[in-house]
């Protein structure tokens, strides 16, 4: 699947807490979520994000709480992949469960801008530029995350299989 | 015969039923407990009804604690938690707590003997890890991963490396586990665990009471560990065993067990720490803060609300008043602390010493309520997270230290050590 779409830059340690402030945690609609997401770090983030943008960023994104209104919020607000040199670990088993695309890579954050535009095979993993000789490839997908991308998430899993 | 393993991977291997695992390994385990919150229940109970199972894998194997938002702050929370107590009564789920009998689910799930050594725990809440202090496994995951869980009783895990920190001496006066464990978050970096274990160990820790153990595990997630753990030994088992029938089952580390890294901290030279704003590996020690005023102070969380935490800070407080221009909140981090504390006076001294004391709620910690701070204010506390915003608004700033520095920088209205007071 070829994605295309903004980026989005965020540098490293961004925590589930600037993502989604927890003040805004006594719901649990994932639209209603989106309304806040970035709100103190990037208040612009929601107005101006379109459908398919994508966040690049540098390590350990989502750290801190386990609160999955983090990935909720972020897929919600419209972003279809974030790309970061690497993830807090209970951000990324959510963004799994709850199919939000992300892909490991120590490159990207060096070496694309924001607003750039970049075209990106959630399949194999590479990352193209504006500048089309601009190209990286992302970590590989271990294989058991790929079998609960492809059953459509956690959920779809569980039912496909009667169990865990 | 299996190759020498941690404890981490041998309770791991346990769960799963298999005799060895080795770092790296994808392993399904058998879950002892399932825990979730009023934030995380409700997005977890929706996922468990996606999934269809008529009932949850075992009724006696799930808490539901509401904490964050309790006394309910608003309308909006107040739904959520109804959304919990709903399905509690539904499921007859057996370890239901709300307001009254409850507290803090890291401070009562222990408290109560519903933890205990060798278990596997799977939290959707991130201080989860604070029951490694018991010599469980217990890791946090978010709402879907949890809601699979109530429904089929399993978790999917990769077993992670272990980082071995190895603490050796007497501490300084005044010195306990947040020290040991902000220093440590110091030295390896919010990023150093991730995906890790850290396991704790060496003299100082074998000489470290249960609740500061808990300080300890519980804050393991600031470095991005999977867990965080002691080996139990007849510490773990006095405390388990007042409050359990249970028989423990004692993992320890086999000679040889293989480690990503070894630690060694010279415990006897660590000073108390504080974590600047805003980050909790962002430490110095208390003689290198400077002048720094604050228009608040929290002493209470999942982190540092037990008993012992309110006796050092009674100590402290006692015969003295919090500074003029700076609040002391503390709550006690569940229902039976906050009567010990009534019973051995300590309410009083805080009250004396002009404290405000409220009920059991993880609320100020996370910017939830009881306790927000406003624009350009600066607060110490004793929680687990200082990250911009974390307490309210964004231009405000948290520092994060012991009781002990909490206590005495009440009363001096700045950060500083009980020995300035």
């Amino acid at each position: 699947m070829k994605l295309i779409g903004k980026v989005w830059k965020f540098g490293d340690n961004v925590d589930t807490d600037v993502i989604i402030p927890a003040r805004f945690l006594t719901v649990s609609d994932k639209e209603d979520l989106a309304k806040n997401c970035f709100v103190d770090l990037s208040p612009n983030f929601v107005k101006e994000v379109r459908k398919g943008d994508i966040i690049v960023a540098g390590k350990n994104f989502g750290c801190g709480s386990s609160r999955e209104h983090a990935p909720l919020a972020i897929k919600a607000a419209g972003i279809g992949l974030v790309v970061a040199k690497s993830f807090a670990r209970i951000f990324y088993r959510s963004a799994f469960n709850i199919g939000l695309p992300i892909l490991e890579s120590d490159e990207a954050f060096d070496i694309y801008s924001e607003g750039e535009t970049l075209t990106v095979d959630l399949e194999t993993g590479e990352i193209r530029g504006a500048n089309a000789g601009v190209r990286v490839s992302a970590k590989a997908i271990p294989v058991f995350m790929r079998e609960i991308i492809q059953a459509g998430g956690l959920v779809s899993y569980i039912k496909a299989r009667g169990s865990l | 015969m299996s190759h020498p393993m941690t404890i981490t991977e041998k309770i791991l291997a346990f769960h799963a039923g298999l005799k060895a695992v080795k770092p790296g390994e994808l392993i399904k385990a058998r879950v002892d407990l399932a825990l979730a919150n009023d934030i995380t229940a409700p997005l977890a109970i929706q996922v468990f009804e996606e999934i269809g199972r008529e009932k949850v894998f075992d009724a006696e194997k799930i808490a539901l604690v509401a904490d964050h938002f309790v006394p309910n702050k608003d309308i909006p929370s107040a739904q959520q938690a109804k959304v919990m107590k709903n399905f509690a009564i539904k499921h007859k789920i057996a370890h239901y707590y709300e307001m009254g009998d409850g507290g803090i689910e890291h401070v009562i799930l222990p408290e109560k003997g519903l933890v205990g050594p060798g278990d596997l725990v799977i939290g959707a809440d991130s201080h989860t890890c604070t029951y490694g202090a018991l010599g469980a496994f217990s890791t946090g995951v978010g709402s879907t991963d949890l809601g699979a869980v109530m429904a089929t009783g399993m978790a999917w895990l990769k077993v992670p490396s272990t980082i071995r920190v190895e603490y050796q001496g007497k501490l300084m006066p005044w010195v306990g586990g947040k020290d040991l464990i902000l220093f440590t978050l110091g030295q390896i970096g919010v990023e150093g665990a991730n995906y890790k274990s850290l396991e704790f160990c060496g003299e100082t820790i074998r000489n470290l009471p249960m609740d500061q153990r808990f300080t300890m595990t519980n804050m393991a997630v600031e470095g991005g560990a999977k867990n965080g753990i002691v080996e139990p030994d007849d510490i773990t088992v006095n405390y388990f065993s007042e409050r359990s029938v249970r028989e423990p089952l004692m993992f320890k580390s086999d000679d040889g067990a293989v480690y990503e890294r070894v630690l060694k901290i010279p415990a006897e030279k660590i000073e108390p720490q504080v974590a600047f704003p805003h980050s909790p590996d962002n430490v110095r020690p208390v003689s290198k803060v400077g002048l720094v005023t604050l228009d608040q102070v929290f002493i209470g969380s999942c982190t540092n609300g037990r008993l012992d935490d309110l006796r050092i800070v009674a100590a402290i407080l006692k015969g003295k008043g919090v500074a003029k221009g700076t609040r002391l909140i503390v709550l006690p981090g569940s229902q039976w602390i906050f009567k010990k504390a009534i019973q051995e006076g300590l309410v009083e001294t805080f009250l004396d010493a002009g404290a405000v004391v409220g009920p059991p709620s993880c609320g100020p910690c996370l910017g939830g309520h009881l306790g927000i701070l406003a624009e350009g204010e600066k607060a110490l506390s004793t929680t687990n997270r200082n990250f911009v915003g974390r307490m309210g608004h964004p231009k405000s700033e948290v520092y994060l230290a012991s009781p002990a520095i909490a206590a005495a920088s009440a009363i001096l209205g700045r950060i500083g050590s009980p020995e300035d007071v």
